[in-house]
């Protein structure tokens, strides 16, 4: 439940407006990029925008339901567990985030070692 | 001793749970009741019935003055209470009055969102929540020839409109979002809502933004769009929302969120005081719909009873009432992981439906056109029922022992009668029905009898599936190749459907072809995208969320998620000052490479993606455009020198491509094209193995199609010889667009010449002037649409600028102390 979210462990990185429908916008973070995508139902999800050497920039990609299709190979990934659909395997960091009031709040474990201690 | 039972709001909610009240203790309490609203309780949701005409305010009526006289229910309508003093435990009311209470409700509902739009105050600009609000609407039917503006697409947004239109007043509505009652619809049901809506007079406006409300004196005028249109209206209902009415409570020092925090026995922060309705906040959830409301009502009565009672959250599920317009939507409908749909699509009937599983479970439900068993699926839902069993039957609802499976005929069967078959030969459903009723039972035999798919052979599959369709098990359909598994159809078939059937967006096309996923895959969407775009120039908004990256971001993407840039230069011409301009952005922005292409321009490599508008600003600033190095579209126009300088030269090469690439930059095709025009037989341009290639010779133009230097390696074949380079102009253009026109997505031209075939191209073109003038001005007519140079639209307009930038950077973020 979102009133059991402590606060301080997320950070507001934007608005789920700042995003359109079946889009995705990247943020920077120590632990390199993260791809934040809105479906076309207004779900929110961040992934790595990466795999190193087999698929990324993934923000780049083609969106359908609650799956990503790569833009340099065309492997599909579920953005719920990251993992790739069908024959290919790979799985990619998935990161807790959710929504309040409009914006979007990121788990601040994206900080990784430079994270934010309170 | 009876205790003081004190009622702020006499609305739906209070109601309920003052009969429940004083039908199992009405001894025990005197009750006072306050309402804002100079009336009792009446029910709410029956307004809208009220606005149509379809039912009048007596009969909506729930507690009549006799009912309250009766109850003994101190009755202070139109009259609203000020503050609460929790700790004298009193009330005061506006007028000054003092009560006290034992106990206190709170049920002040919740108030309309209106968006503080410039103008929102003035004198014609209401909200849609009471009975004030509906006589408002009502009155506006006997003023002749008016018109309103619904601001809001949602469940409250299309009552209003469809009262107002019922009514006799003109409609529109302005909805924010690209669909309809996005909160209880997903797309595909969206659309066949809106098409409903339409068809009965109502104009419907998705993605439009509101931006100012205009009047004269303090009279409302028109509504502003930010695109500039003018929506001249005499009353604007806003329906965009509600907000809990919490204000009271609030100055009262009572704990509130969203709403006025209950727990889940109703009872507020403060032991004395219970709140119920729509203005309460009960674990982080808050209310807009009834059915919740009733269940609070019983267990406020419990906890006022001092009888044990929990309330818990349960599924909702939303119906519209508007006449006609059968929908219904419950629980959640959202794609995941783990999930799966069942869709069934019946074009025909326009009917829509769509069950979503998870595990063994059914989670949601959107059904339009046939909401019939709507109930059984919203229990089998709220019951959290294994479905397992009846899994494969389960779309067919509880009555299923038998039904239809998903028809891929469907499509075809729902085309009007003079929807056109054959394009080529203008045949049209009836006449291809008509001959196979007479007797022509194969494909072959339909060519014959009625020419149909004698031409090109592009509908070929259409006619299969009417020979199918009339003649059912009688006619085996033979195996195809499909777009992709959401489709039972061909590329061909999709096409030629799409222009038939007149489907004008996305959304349209996947119901009227009886798509089997909600929205598609990276396969048919920017198949689906681009057979859009060709037939609607002009009327079809693109789908840039269909296209894949390198056309989302006008850009190559590079190994590491850099972009090449490649400007424009028409024929392979350039200039001291582009060059320059060049080698100024290229050293501006760091760019790592800068090379000559083998399609005769430069390209600059390794740009970041933030930096792409900055770069194509510069560039614009030197009069270069975007070269679309990366388009399913118009790529090069190389060229020799020609005449201008060769020996050889026989005519004006150079000067014909740079005609050419004007005429032709910015079109989409289902693959790349690419042309080279070379001054005489010696090629230097290399125009023999191009999609289209121009080879100069003494007497005029060769005219060579269908040649290629990738994957495969094909010599260009003769289409004509032409005298002038006007000819060699609408030559050129009437075989792009014959191209753009018929083929499948991904085909380049030589693959779908293999399929129709040289002879049939050139009887398209050459044997036919006025069909080749019609090809070449169809061509014309959609690029005055196409011909916007994609660089400037980003980088002057900022069109798409969330792509180029990121969300948010925290790798700079100040790490607190330790
Ligand atoms: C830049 C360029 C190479 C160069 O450095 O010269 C180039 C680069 C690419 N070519 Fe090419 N082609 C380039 C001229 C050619 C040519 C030569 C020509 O056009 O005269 C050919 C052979 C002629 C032909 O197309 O028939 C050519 C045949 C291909 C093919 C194979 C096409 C086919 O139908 O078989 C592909 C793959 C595809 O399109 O699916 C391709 C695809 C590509 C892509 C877009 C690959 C991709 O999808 O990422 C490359 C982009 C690289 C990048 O980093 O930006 N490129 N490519 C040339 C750009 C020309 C221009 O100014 O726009
Ligand atoms: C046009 C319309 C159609 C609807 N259709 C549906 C539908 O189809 N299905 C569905 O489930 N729901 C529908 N709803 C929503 C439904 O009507 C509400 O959820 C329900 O009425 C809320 O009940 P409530 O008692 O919380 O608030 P209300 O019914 O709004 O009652 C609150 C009352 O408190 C009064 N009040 C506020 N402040 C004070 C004060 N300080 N002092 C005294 N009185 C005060 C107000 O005047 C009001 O009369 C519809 C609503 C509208 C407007
Ligand atoms: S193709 Fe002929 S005209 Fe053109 S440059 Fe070569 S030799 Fe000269
Ligand atoms: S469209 Fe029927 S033969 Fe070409």
């Amino acid at each position: 439940m979102q009133s059991e979210i402590d606060m301080s462990q997320y950070i507001d990185i934007g608005t789920l407006e700042d995003i359109p429908q079946r889009g995705a916008r990247v943020v920077r973070t120590p632990e390199g990029e993260i791809a934040v995508f809105r479906t076309a139902d207004d779900q929110i999800f961040a992934i790595d925008e990466w795999l190193p050497g087999k698929a990324g920039p993934l923000s780049n990609g083609i969106q359908h339901g609650t799956c990503v299709t790569d833009p340099m190979r065309n492997w599909v990934f579920d953005l719920r567990s990251g993992v790739a659909q069908g024959a290919d395997d790979g799985h990619l960091r998935v990161w807790d985030l959710y929504l309040q009031d409009g914006r979007i709040f990121l788990t601040s474990e994206v900080l990784g070692a430079a994270r934010v201690t309170s | 001793m009876k205790k003081n039972l004190i009622i702020i709001g006499a609305g739906m909610a209070s109601g309920r749970a003052l009969e429940e009240v004083l039908d199992q203790d009405g001894d025990s309490w005197n009750v006072t009741l306050f309402n804002a609203e100079p009336c009792g309780n009446y029910n709410r949701l029956m307004l809208s019935p009220v606005l149509s005409g379809e039912k009048t305010y007596e009969e909506i009526i729930t507690h009549s003055a006799d009912w309250y006289e009766t109850q003994g229910v101190n009755c202070r309508f139109g009259e609203k209470v000020a503050e609460i003093d929790k700790v004298a435990k009193t009330v005061t009311s506006e007028t000054g009055d003092v009560l006290s209470y034992d106990k206190l409700v709170i049920a002040t509902g919740s108030n309309p969102f209106i968006i503080p739009l410039p103008g929102h105050d003035l004198d014609g600009v209401i909200a849609y929540r009471d009975l004030e609000d509906t006589e408002r609407m009502i009155a506006l039917g006997s003023k002749p020839d008016a018109k309103a503006v619904v601001i809001g697409g949602g469940l409250l947004g299309l009552e209003a409109a469809a009262g107002l239109k019922a009514r006799g007043v003109d409609v529109t509505v302005v909805h924010i979002m690209g669909h309809l009652m996005e909160r209880q619809l997903d797309e595909a049901a969206g659309y066949l809502l809106r098409k409903a809506l339409t068809d009965r007079g109502i104009k419907v406006m998705c993605s439009a933004n509101s931006k100012e409300i205009v009047g004269d004196d303090g009279q409302l005028r028109a509504l502003l769009l930010d695109d500039g249109t003018e929506l001249p209206c005499d009353l604007l209902v806003m329906a965009v929302g509600i907000r809990p009415n919490v204000a009271l409570a609030q100055d009262a020092g009572l704990a509130v969120g969203k709403g006025i925090h209950v727990d889940d026995q109703m009872i507020t922060s403060d032991a004395h005081i219970l709140s119920l309705g729509e203005c309460v906040e009960h674990d982080g959830a808050v209310f807009g719909l009834v059915a919740p409301l009733y269940e609070q009502a019983k267990v406020l009565a419990k906890t006022l009873i001092g009888e044990p009672a929990t309330f818990v959250q349960k599924e909702v599920s939303t119906k519209l009432k508007v006449t006609g317009c059968d929908l219904f939507s419950v629980g959640d409908f959202a794609d995941g992981e783990g999930r799966e749909d069942i869709v069934f699509r019946d074009p025909a009937r326009g009917v829509y439906k769509r069950l979503v599983i998870e595990g063994n479970k059914l989670v949601g439900a959107v059904f339009y056109g046939d909401t019939s068993d709507s109930n059984w699926f919203f229990g089998l839902i709220k019951d959290g029922e294994d479905i397992s069993e009846m899994r494969e039957t389960l779309m067919f609802g509880p009555s299923f022992q038998g039904g239809d499976p998903l028809d891929p005929m469907a499509a075809v069967a729902a085309l009007p009668d003079d929807a056109e078959i054959c394009g080529c030969n203008g045949i049209s459903k009836s006449n291809v029905v008509a001959a196979i009723q007479a007797g022509a039972h194969t494909l072959d035999a339909v060519k014959a009898t009625s020419k149909a798919a004698s031409s090109c052979g592009g509908c070929s599959g259409l006619v299969e599936q009417l020979l199918s369709v009339t003649l059912g098990d009688d006619f085996a359909m033979p195996e195809k190749e499909t777009v992709c598994k959401c489709t039972d159809l061909s590329h061909d078939e999709v096409r030629k459907l799409i222009v038939a059937g007149k489907m004008k967006s996305m959304p349209q096309a996947m119901q009227e072809m009886n798509w089997s996923t909600p929205d598609g895959c990276h396969v048919c969407r920017p198949a689906l995208n681009y057979y859009l775009v060709c037939a609607w120039p002009g009327e079809y908004a693109d789908d840039g969320k269909s296209r894949f990256i390198n056309e989302r971001v006008h850009a190559n993407i590079q190994k590491d998620g850099t972009y090449s840039v490649v400007p424009r230069m028409l024929g392979g011409i350039t200039t001291p000052n582009e060059l320059r301009a060049i080698a100024d952005a290229a050293d501006k922005f760091n760019v790592p490479t800068v090379k000559v292409t083998g399609g005769q321009r430069i390209d600059l490599l390794g740009i970041k993606k933030e930096d792409l508008p900055a770069i194509w600003y510069d560039l614009g600033q030197a009069g270069m455009m975007s070269g679309q190095a990366y388009a399913k579209g118009l790529r090069t126009v190389k060229t020799c020198v020609g005449t201008d300088h060769c020996r050889f030269g026989t005519q004006d090469s150079t000067g014909l491509g740079i005609k050419l690439e004007e005429r032709m930059w910015g079109a989409w095709s289902p693959h790349k094209f690419k042309l080279a025009v070379t001054g005489c037989p010696r090629n230097c341009a290399e125009a023999t193995c191009k999609d289209l290639g121009i080879v100069c010779v003494d007497s005029g133009y060769q005219i060579l199609v269908g040649g290629a230097a990738g994957l495969d390696l094909l010599e260009a074949q003769l289409l004509a010889q032409v005298a002038t380079e006007n000819e060699a102009l609408e030559y050129s253009c009437a075989f792009y667009q014959l191209y753009r026109e018929g083929a499948q997505y991904l085909h380049r031209p030589y693959k779908w010449i293999n399929k129709v075939g040289l002879d049939w191209v050139k009887d398209q073109i050459v044997e036919n002037p006025l069909n080749r003038k019609a090809l070449a001005d169809r061509f014309h007519y959609s690029q005055q649409f196409f011909q916007v140079d994609p660089w400037a639209e980003r980088a002057i307009k900022g069109k798409d600028a969330h792509e180029f930038k990121p969300l948010a950077d925290l790798t700079d973020l100040p790490v607190a102390a330790e």
